[in-house]
């Protein structure tokens, strides 16, 4: 490896910056972590869309009462599998994305500390998803028993049991070697002269969710093994008539399934807390602070997780444990959303699409949060269990807390990604599309959930016509929206207004000191860095 | 190169952690068991202790109803001889269930026992069952199945009524090749 390099760490011949020719190298066999970042985001905005596709399918079902358009067992193996799709294939591979381009240029490194596992840990992920979808083509079809894979439900619905424990498996171990080599990254890659408490929070949120990772998917791997050893191996984990007992399925599937939770929101709320303090033009307030609560909150999502489970019969003593313990994670995450709001506060504030979306994203996670809150109470949890209340309660969290936080990294960062600046008015389209639509598709969902109607069920009663329609026409409108996101993200990488190194007038981080589009490498010396460009770099 | 030797380090204490983790899932299982043994979560029976049974007379009596369910698989009818008893805590009593074959093969089913609510499972032990052992029954055979079972004299006074329930579940499970055997002529059927 011989590359010129200049003392700001930037290889400064843009016309050949060792970028291998050819397609199978250049994709296919590259070890560079902006690559991998990039095969990332597509991947994950591909399963975005064909998950979004299943959406579409369930909001149709469900726009009248009545069997209109798809046979009840389809309907669930849409549901299931529009879950697993949005959960382990568009979500998390997208924050891996993120992590990929943005931790190594945020740190001062050269790339990620493990580049050939970098590579493999990605190209798994599309073998996880072809084995996994080739169930929709099977006899019998998709997994259609909810994508927690409660037995003995999900035992019963033919051999796509195996595909679907298989791909599991797959994206568990793409999962844990990206957590991994976050984890390498991070700890022995930045610059020499940048600390832990210097570092940007995105890095920070990811650090920490690469520890959640790394503790919690060999822990679903285990459950799906199970599964798998129950269905053809005769064994009784889960069967009640050989001694086992499925309400443990559920106990192991949440003690993974509630850290999951925050695998996908501390990322979102790492890139929130980049864009925020650029466009107030003020340092993010009480950094520290938000670093604990991330600790704090990553923590308490390893002891709550039988909240899932309050209908399940447990001793009072249990519940009150389990509503307790909850009912405290709103303590760190109200510092969250208490310190982006003093960020704001007396701030130079500009309203740019990434902002919008920051801010939406601020006010409807906390929706999301709040309805969070209610289910943590256990007697009130048996009323909203498995009702709309819970879908339009983690839809809150996850599309506008999640999906927005990462829409708004990729408004945010694509100008360094790609050297143009989006066009703004489109994106300000965009936002006020899907911020308008996303309220109409789930708000109403609330309602209809109090009201008593059953999630994962393709008809109902007349009663919940109306905002079943509200529901199905927002859905239909969000859709769109999104499919208008991909023509303003090609129309931006096709071309458009050049992008300065600086990108954002407010903004600091060492990727705003590398030219736009970044270089192929970047920071290739391993030298120290110019901590006043660094949002926490000053030691005063 | 030192930063290559971190690197690996990190690795392989990660691959560590995740291997451990794996094995966590799986020793969740047995510490389930354990848990639900001593707490009685989950309504598994108390085992008999010699204090549980008393000579003189406990002061309050207690009722114990008896339900009886088949599992969707087993082609059996069963429900217990008598809905509900009365018993004094502390001595021994007996009732029987009835399970009828109503298919036209032999099947071997398994009962699986269960007390609500669960603070009351723990002072529930049964001294002869007839779920300790699987159960077979020809085509159209009737059975008595008995059970003698005593509620410790320690129970607390709070509770004066719980349920044991039976679940019977279909023992002859079909292996795997069996169920595709099955599947392909029903297949050739239609």
């Amino acid at each position: 490896m011989s590359h010129d390099i200049t003392h700001d760490g930037v290889a400064d011949h843009h016309d050949h910056d060792h970028k291998p020719k050819g397609f199978v190298k250049r994709w296919l066999m590259t070890t560079n972590h902006k690559d991998i970042g990039t095969l990332y985001l597509i991947f994950a905005f591909a399963m975005f869309i064909l998950g979004g596709a299943m959406a579409m399918i369930i909001r149709l079902e469900l726009f009248q009462p009545g069997l209109q358009f798809v046979e009840p067992d389809f309907f669930n193996q849409m549901t299931t599998m529009h879950a697993l799709i949005m959960v382990f294939g568009a979500v998390m591979p997208a924050f891996v994305g993120l992590a990929n381009w943005m931790i190594p240029m945020m740190i001062g490194a050269p790339d990620m500390a493990l580049p050939r596992m970098n590579n493999w840990s990605f190209w798994i992920l599309p073998f996880a998803f072809a084995l996994l979808s080739s169930t929709l083509f099977m006899e019998g079809g998709a997994p259609a028993g909810g994508w927690t894979m409660y037995p003995p439900l999900v035992l019963q619905g033919g051999h796509n049991v195996a595909y679907l424990v298989f791909a599991v498996h797959l994206m568990g171990i793409s999962s844990i070697m990206g957590a991994i080599n976050v984890i390498a990254t991070i700890m022995n890659m930045r610059a020499p002269n940048v600390g832990y408490l210097n570092m940007p929070l995105f890095v920070w949120t990811w650090l920490i969710t690469a520890f959640l990772l790394i503790a919690v998917m060999p822990v679903l791997a285990g459950a799906v093994t199970m599964l798998l050893t129950d269905r053809y191996f005769d064994t009784s984990f889960f069967n009640a008539a050989g001694g086992g007992d499925p309400v443990l399925f559920q106990h192991i599937f949440w003690f993974f399934g509630h850290p999951e939770v925050y695998i996908m929101i501390l990322p979102a709320f790492g890139v929130v807390s980049e864009i925020i303090p650029t466009f107030a033009r003020k340092p993010l307030f009480g950094y520290v602070s938000m670093v604990y609560a991330t600790a704090a909150i990553a923590f308490l999502s390893f002891i709550v997780w039988a909240h899932h489970m309050f209908s399940v019969g447990m001793p009072l003593g249990a519940e009150l444990y389990f509503m307790y313990a909850t009912m405290m994670i709103a303590v760190p995450t109200g510092v969250k959303i208490f310190n982006w709001v003093a960020t704001m506060w007396k701030g130079s504030m500009t309203f740019e699409t990434p902002m919008l979306f920051s801010l939406a994203f601020v006010i409807l996670f906390t929706i999301g949060g709040f309805s969070g809150v209610m289910m943590a109470l256990a007697p009130v949890d048996l009323q909203y269990h498995d009702t709309y209340f819970i879908v339009a309660h983690f839809h809150y969290v996850l599309v506008t807390g999640a999906v927005f936080a990462i829409i708004a990294g990729v408004y945010y960062w694509i100008p360094k990604w790609s050297g143009h600046m989006y066009n703004e008015r489109l994106g300000k389209i965009h936002f006020w599309w899907s911020t308008i639509s996303v309220n109409v598709l789930f708000f109403p969902q609330h309602f209809l959930g109090l009201a008593g109607m059953p999630r994962r069920i393709p008809d109902y009663s007349t009663q919940f016509a109306e905002f079943n329609m509200w529901s199905s026409i927002g859905g239909f409108a969000f859709g769109l929206a999104q499919v208008f996101f991909i023509y303003i993200v090609w129309k931006t990488v096709r071309g458009g207004e050049k992008a300065t190194g600086q990108v954002w007038e407010g903004a600091k981080g060492l990727e705003w000191t590398v030219p736009s589009p970044a270089p192929h490498h970047t920071f290739e010396d391993f030298g120290p860095v110019d901590l006043d460009k660094m949002a926490h770099g000053k030691t005063h | 190169m030192q930063r290559e030797q971190e690197n690996r380090k990190v690795l392989k204490i990660g691959l560590t952690v995740a291997v451990l983790m794996v094995g966590f899932g799986f020793a969740l299982v047995p510490l389930y068991d354990i848990i639900c043994d001593i707490t009685g979560l989950n309504g598994k029976t108390g085992v008999l202790a010699a204090q549980d049974v008393r000579e003189t007379a406990v002061d309050h009596t207690v009722v114990v109803q008896f339900d009886g369910t088949v599992n969707s698989d087993l082609p059996w009818s069963f429900r217990p001889k008598q809905f509900s008893m009365e018993v004094v805590p502390g001595k021994l009593y007996h009732t029987e269930y009835i399970a009828k074959n109503i298919s036209t093969d032999d099947v071997t089913g398994q009962a699986v026992p269960s007390v609500a609510p669960n603070e009351a499972s723990i002072y529930f032990s049964k001294t002869e069952c007839f779920c300790f052992t699987e159960q077979l029954l020809a085509s159209g055979e009737e059975k008595n199945m008995p059970v003698t079972f005593i509620v410790s004299a320690d129970i607390p006074k709070d509770i004066d009524v719980l349920t044991l329930s039976y679940t019977f579940f279909n023992k002859n499970r079909m292996t795997t090749a069996e169920k595709q055997q099955a599947g392909n002529a029903n297949h050739e059927k239609i």
